[in-house]
């Protein structure tokens, strides 16, 4: 194959779902980080707004997640997500592990925390607030943590921006 | 016989002042059954003529609750005819958020004092001579009301602070009140220097280590209780950093 030879990589619906997802997630990441230094950010923006933002982020990434995930059922795309016994420990495992387990953990302890009413009132000798709130916030730096890496692997491409192109207009380089 | 002239013993004697016959307090023409009508007209001491000034309740701060007490809303409005009583009943009281090492205990008692008026259309009424605003209306404003009632006592938000006495008695007045979510949700909450500050519940200094941060629970959602996660947090954040920078120089030195 020749080096300038282009495929059309990523489906419009896909395409769509990452644009929305991003921008939902990186609200949720400054004003969960936000929510956590309140007093400091409250100068900024009010604290209720940022809660208002976080909650209402939350739901529409918690929706494009269904959508990601019947998307993924239903297209070729799902094939990235299935383990596969060779290469186990090679990158996309971490796509796997962040998409099918710390996401679901973020979007149930975050519709817990929602309504802590239907929070367990107890494990074990631990406030079962307390371990909800624990899992959410470390989930969501863990994926926090992911954004960041997701970001740099995305420039490890022909060029630094050639990835990030790709994923606005759908086609990609194949070398 | 009137219900209502009865006390109930098994509550006295669970109660601080159990070790006192009636006539202790009461006139001694008690001792005679039925009593008399104009009995219930007798002279009684107030609480701070036994307690105030004396070295043995010192710290219970009586002078100084007094004090406070004397800013509050209901001394303004009622002077002295708001005794002690009123909130504190000297038959049953007990001092929950001193010897409870339960939140929700101390809470539920505290909570009863002040809805045992306020919650009370009658009774409100008969002090007040207007009527009780609806506390689920009033409260609309704020997110979780069940959970929030619970969990935090109604003296949170409707009293001055004082880090220095163990349960603050200047309630404010209904415009005064604390509306402000970070108050409490906040590293630095406004709980740590009231209800969570008992000694007799889980230690939860900002430097505790993660056991007693794990064990607490009265976590407050929003807030940094644990340093160590916090710290961990910073650690691996910087660590990616420095992971990224020396892959973009191996990057960078392999296209040379």
């Amino acid at each position: 194959m020749s080096a300038t030879e282009k495929i059309y990589f990523y489906p419009v619906w896909l395409r769509i779902w990452h644009g929305f997802n991003a921008l939902g997630i990186i609200a949720l990441i400054f004003t969960g980080i936000s929510m956590q230094s309140s007093i400091e950010s409250a100068q900024v923006v009010g604290f209720n707004m940022v809660v208002n933002i976080h909650n209402i982020a939350g739901v529409g990434v918690t929706l494009s997640y269904f959508v990601y995930f019947i998307g993924n059922m239903i297209t070729p795309n799902g094939k990235y997500y299935i383990i596969k016994p060779q290469g186990f420990l090679k990158k996309p495992m971490i796509y796997i592990i962040v998409m099918y387990m710390a996401v679901p953990i973020v979007i149930i302890t975050g519709i817990a925390l929602l309504f802590p009413e239907i929070i367990i009132e107890k494990v074990y000798t631990f406030s079962g607030v307390f371990v909800t709130a624990i899992l959410h916030s470390s989930m969501g730096f863990f994926i926090s943590i992911f954004l960041v890496i997701h970001i740099y692997i995305a420039s490890i491409g022909k060029s630094p921006l050639e990835n990030f192109k790709s994923i606005i207009n759908g086609w990609h380089h194949v070398h | 016989m009137n219900p209502y002239y009865i006390l109930d013993t098994v509550a006295m004697t669970a109660g601080v002042h159990k070790q006192f016959d009636c006539t202790d307090c009461h006139s001694s023409e008690y001792g005679s059954y039925p009593h008399l009508a104009n009995l219930k007209l007798e002279p009684l001491s107030t609480c701070l003529d036994c307690h105030g000034g004396d070295e043995s309740f010192a710290k219970y701060q009586f002078e100084r609750i007094d004090e406070e007490f004397k800013k509050s809303v209901h001394y303004k409005e009622y002077g002295d005819n708001f005794s002690c009583s009123k909130c504190h009943s000297q038959h049953t009281y007990k001092a929950t958020a001193r010897t409870s090492d339960n939140v929700l205990e101390i809470v539920d008692y505290s909570n009863k004092m002040c809805l045992s008026c306020h919650n009370d259309m009658k009774k409100f009424k008969m002090v007040s001579g207007h009527d009780n605003p609806k506390l689920v209306q009033v409260h609309d404003w704020l997110p979780n009301q069940e959970l929030h009632f619970q969990h935090v006592r109604c003296i949170e938000c409707h009293t001055e602070v004082l880090d220095s006495l163990m349960v603050s008695h200047d309630i404010l007045s209904k415009d005064k009140a604390l509306r402000k979510c970070v108050e409490c949700h906040s590293a630095n909450s406004r709980l740590k220097a009231s209800l969570y500050k008992y000694q007799n519940l889980q230690k939860r200094a900002e430097n505790g280590d993660l056991n007693t941060v794990l064990a607490n629970e009265s976590y407050i959602i929003g807030t940094h209780q644990s340093p160590i996660l916090k710290l961990a947090s910073i650690v691996i954040f910087l660590l990616t950093l420095v992971g990224i920078v020396i892959h973009s120089v191996f990057r960078i030195l392999k296209k040379k």
